[in-house]
């Protein structure tokens, strides 16, 4: 811990600054219109008034109700997977880890599409059974579209904390219950999962949140009823005064902070102090030839489910005509050629826009956390309190929040509106990618240890050669899978995305997928850029994995954490 | 209930290539308080983990009460096991943990209250049932482990150190607390510790192992009084041990070592082919350079080296030869310590030498 400089100080408060202007001020604006009765008073007529448009009432009970069962689907989903995986001899453990990734690198807008032509009404699944049975599921019909594509999109984030909150518990801990006689389902309700209950409330607020806050997929799918779609709408076609949008984005806003604060409280107010990773894990239980039957066509049926979108956006993209048939019949590599003919820009746009954001990020990402961790700075820990804002801010929120704060604010030098520029897109993936950058860049310095800094100082290093020359080199690794994750991150975001673009030249590719995919005639082309997407997401999310594992033994060496 | 028996027979046990337990036979008797004693490694847990059945054996059998419990399932077992960390729920009072394994038993709910209530009275915590674990502190915690134990009526009682967890003072009031209770309840006790004090303290009788072997069974004086090899020796007590030969001279036993050079030992033994021999260090009487051993002594002269306080007496580094032999001397208040580099004759008494195999 060293004594906070003028400089650093300086940096801090740049930083501030620019959260402040980027992140406060925009979100401020929203809530405040969202209350005021426009001579500066204040009013809850907006709301009433929102109350009183029933397609609003009708929106908000749909979004509740979309959310609240793809947590229940994803729960279903996730628990037998994460029980097999940690508990169980198992030869399947590889797969499920897979099955915890792939649904990742498909955004869920992109994969929509291609999940209507599976399942959908003529959907290759449907067609079967109206063949064959004589009957069709209505899998893909309005919210029920939604829900499916959601929950098998956003399963994951369940299966991975309630697998790592599993395998933190002490075998002592069922063995102990097994001891006094209990088993089988008994010992898994009573015991397992009430101590795993806080990984697994995280993840299912987290699958809450982001299906709540979720824009790209219902308007994919078509579906409108739904809070942010209605933010949207009424923002783009009524306008950007019509105050109901924001009546909306503070019920979103509102619906995000209690998520998190509740997953936080909860955890928090559980005393698991005493879950101590004293003994070994729990050690793998064999399974019975009927149980490894279940298990593996659990697998099996998920792993089938989660591939779906992945290889119908494929043969879609890939497909010369694909409708009213069980798979395409003619195939073609046109798509591919449109896109690299009308889309180089917006792929252009993507790397351009996301890389500067992902640069911004680390570099913010890496000064914060050693302003945090390695300084007395008063009112340091401000600074991270902001960031975790910005993870509960939903996209649609800080999209509007941004359309009216900059609203008429001019670039100087003659650069133009700020809200028709390129760089509206670089603050707005930068601001909201930013939690990820500094999780990574904290969880990197962690792993330093002080007396590293504390002996180059001791040969006559300056604060400022230490950092240089020996923290961010150990912090590399952490710092580039930071930027790998904003990179990919901010490549498929949606919501801002669409908000945020005013003309089709400053598009980037998540944008691109979704205005192809509003055409029957485009969806070929679109699939392809989807595709194009999610090879960009899978190789950075594997590069992130290699950069992340390349530095965990190095630091091992370095000494306990401070 | 009426104390039973655990007998176990021929029992092996290997995790992959490692033989972790070898050809296991031992029996406990009906309401015995029983120690398995080792190093760690030595597979005493394992041991007793297996009587628990969370391990199974691959050869032999236990037996519980006459009972054969060879695959039967750890809920079933009804075998009361306290675990070193004491696995106390955090997501449940204290008493819910009491009242666990009465509840999987679906008894009335009328009697589970009885029955935690009188159980969290004989640890004296009946104060303590509305807290949470993570409020109590190690001592009660581990209170409380005992208590859900004893709640169910277990046929047999398993304890994996139990005392490791607590400080040193703690350790010795509780040792004291658990032997009160066994033998008031006079439950089939089955103890595992790394501590010989804990288990010479507290048990009737102890099993000593090593590399998944049962080097010996005994009371605590048997074992420390004639020990039956060289890692017995070792492992209860301390010990002077050295490896020779003996022969006879003249009618006279002599003993040879490379550490000791060749010594003559005092009339009367008759040690066993292939041992060595032993003493313990408060066996060894120290006087002045020069003076002959008592008649029936084992004599040795020696030098001071170096000597280490310990309150009641001082354990002495001695020179001898080759070898260095310790010697435990009483404390005497005001009487100073001999210096290093004092010449010195030592003298043990021929009850006190011993032949011990290797």
């Amino acid at each position: 811990m060293t004594r906070a400089s003028p400089a650093l100080a300086a940096v801090a408060l740049a930083i501030g600054l620019l959260l402040v202007v980027f992140l406060v001020v925009p979100v401020t604006a929203v809530v405040y219109t969202a209350f005021a009765d426009g001579q500066g008073g204040f009013t809850l007529a907006h709301f009433a008034a929102f109350a009183e448009i029933s397609l609003m009432r009708e929106s908000f009970a749909n979004s509740l109700y979309v959310a609240g069962f793809t947590v229940v689907f994803a729960t279903i989903v996730a628990v037998p997977l994460a029980y097999l995986t940690v508990r169980f001899q198992f030869r399947g453990a590889v797969l499920i880890q897979t099955l915890g990734v792939l649904p990742l690198v498909m955004p869920a807008f992109v994969g929509a599409s291609a999940m209507q032509l599976l399942f959908g009404r003529s959907g290759s699944l449907n067609l079967i059974l109206k063949d064959a049975f004589g009957f069709t599921l209505p899998l893909m019909e309005g919210l029920n579209g939604v829900i499916f594509v959601e929950t098998l999109h956003y399963f994951p984030f369940i299966l991975l904390n309630l697998s790592a909150a599993l395998a933190n518990i002490d075998s002592s801990m069922e063995e102990s219950a097994q001891n006094l006689g209990s088993s089988g389902w008994r010992l898994f309700s009573r015991i397992v999962f009430p101590l795993a209950l806080p990984g697994y409330v995280a993840g299912a607020s987290l699958v809450f949140i982001k299906v709540f806050d979720d824009l790209g997929t219902p308007l994919v799918l078509n579906v409108t009823n739904m809070l942010a779609p209605q933010a949207y709408l009424r923002v783009t076609s009524i306008g950007i005064e019509d105050p109901v949008g924001y009546v909306i984005c503070v019920i979103l806003v509102l619906f995000s902070i209690a998520a998190m604060a509740g997953s936080w409280w909860f955890v928090k107010r559980r005393d698991y102090a005493v879950v101590s990773r004293g003994g070994a894990m729990a050690p793998r239980r064999k399974l019975t030839a009927w149980q490894t039957f279940l298990a593996y066509g659990w697998i099996g049926a998920v792993l089938l489910l989660v591939l779906s979108p992945h290889l119908g956006i494929l043969l879609l993209s890939f497909s010369k005509v694909w409708s009213f048939t069980v798979f395409p019949e003619q195939f073609t590599t046109a798509h591919y050629a449109t896109v690299f003919e009308d889309s180089t820009r917006m792929i252009w746009n993507t790397f351009l826009y996301c890389g500067l954001a992902a640069f911004v990020d680390v570099i913010i990402g890496t000064a914060i956390a050693y302003i945090v961790l390695r300084t007395t700075l008063p009112g340091r820990q401000i600074l991270d309190h902001l960031v975790t804002v910005a993870l509960a801010m939903p996209g649609v929120v800080l999209g509007i929040g941004y359309l009216r704060t900059f609203k008429g604010i001019e670039i100087p030098f003659g650069g133009g509106a700020l809200t028709a520029s390129w760089l509206i897109f670089v603050i707005a993936y930068a601001v909201r990618r930013l939690p990820y950058a500094l999780r990574s860049c904290v969880a990197a310095l962690q792993q330093v240890h002080p007396s590293l800094e504390e002996a180059a100082e001791n040969l006559g290093a300056s604060r400022w050669r230490v950092i240089r020359r020996v923290v961010v080199p150990l912090m590399a690794g952490g710092i580039l899978a930071g930027f790998v994750t904003s990179f990919i991150t901010a490549a498929v975001e949606i919501s801002e995305t669409i908000l945020l673009t005013s003309r089709e030249s400053l598009a980037p590719m998540s944008y691109g997928i979704y205005l192809y995919m509003q055409s029957i005639a485009g969806r070929g082309p679109g699939a392809a850029l989807g595709v194009i997407a999610v090879v960009l997401v899978a190789v950075g999310t594997y590069l992130s994995h290699r950069f992340v594992a390349a530095n965990a033994p190095q630091n091992q060496s370095t000494g306990a954490k401070p | 209930m009426t104390p039973v028996g655990v007998d176990i027979r021929n029992v092996a046990l290997s995790f992959g290539a490692t033989q972790v337990l070898k050809d296991i036979t031992v029996s406990i008797e009906p309401g015995e308080f029983f120690a398995l004693l080792g190093p760690s490694g030595s597979g005493k847990s394992t041991l007793l983990r297996l009587i628990a059945g969370f391990n199974q054996h691959s050869h032999g059998s236990v037996t519980i009460g006459g009972r054969d419990v060879t695959g039967t399932p750890p809920w079933k077992r009804n075998v009361g096991m306290v675990f070193q960390n004491y696995a106390l729920w955090p997501h449940m009072t204290v008493e819910k943990n009491v009242a666990f394994g009465l509840e999987e038993r679906k008894l009335p709910r009328d009697e589970i209250r009885r029955k935690v209530a009188a159980a969290l009275e004989l640890v004296g915590l009946s104060e303590y049932g509305k807290r949470r674990p993570g409020q109590l502190s190690g001592g009660q915690q581990q209170r409380v482990a005992i208590a859900r134990t004893l709640a169910i009526e277990p046929q047999v009682l398993l304890l994996d150190e139990p005392l490791s967890n607590l400080d040193a003072k703690l350790r010795v009031q509780t040792r004291q607390e658990l032997v009160k209770l066994q033998r008031r309840l006079g439950i089939t006790t089955i103890f595992v510790t790394h501590d010989q004090e804990e288990a010479l303290t507290t048990c009737h009788r102890i099993a000593v192992m090593d590399q998944g072997i049962i080097q010996q069974v005994g009371s605590p004086m048997d074992l420390f009084d004639h020990p039956a090899n060289r890692f017995v020796a070792q492992f209860v007590g301390s010990v002077n041990l050295f490896a020779g030969a003996f022969r006879r001279e003249g009618g006279r036993l002599r003993f040879a070592s490379d550490a000791l050079g060749e010594v003559a030992l005092p009339e009367g033994l008759e040690p066993p082919a292939g041992v060595d021999l032993a003493f313990r260090p408060h066996a060894v009487r120290l006087s002045g350079a020069g003076s002959q051993a008592p008649e029936g002594s084992l004599g040795l002269q020696g030098t001071v080296e170096g000597a280490e306080f310990l309150g009641e007496f001082l354990r002495y580094e001695i020179r001898v030869g080759r070898a260095v032999v310790t010697a435990d001397v009483m404390h005497e208040r005001g009487r100073a310590p001999l210096a290093a580099g004092e010449n010195v004759a030592l003298a043990v008494p021929a009850a006190e030498l011993r032949f011990v195999s290797a």
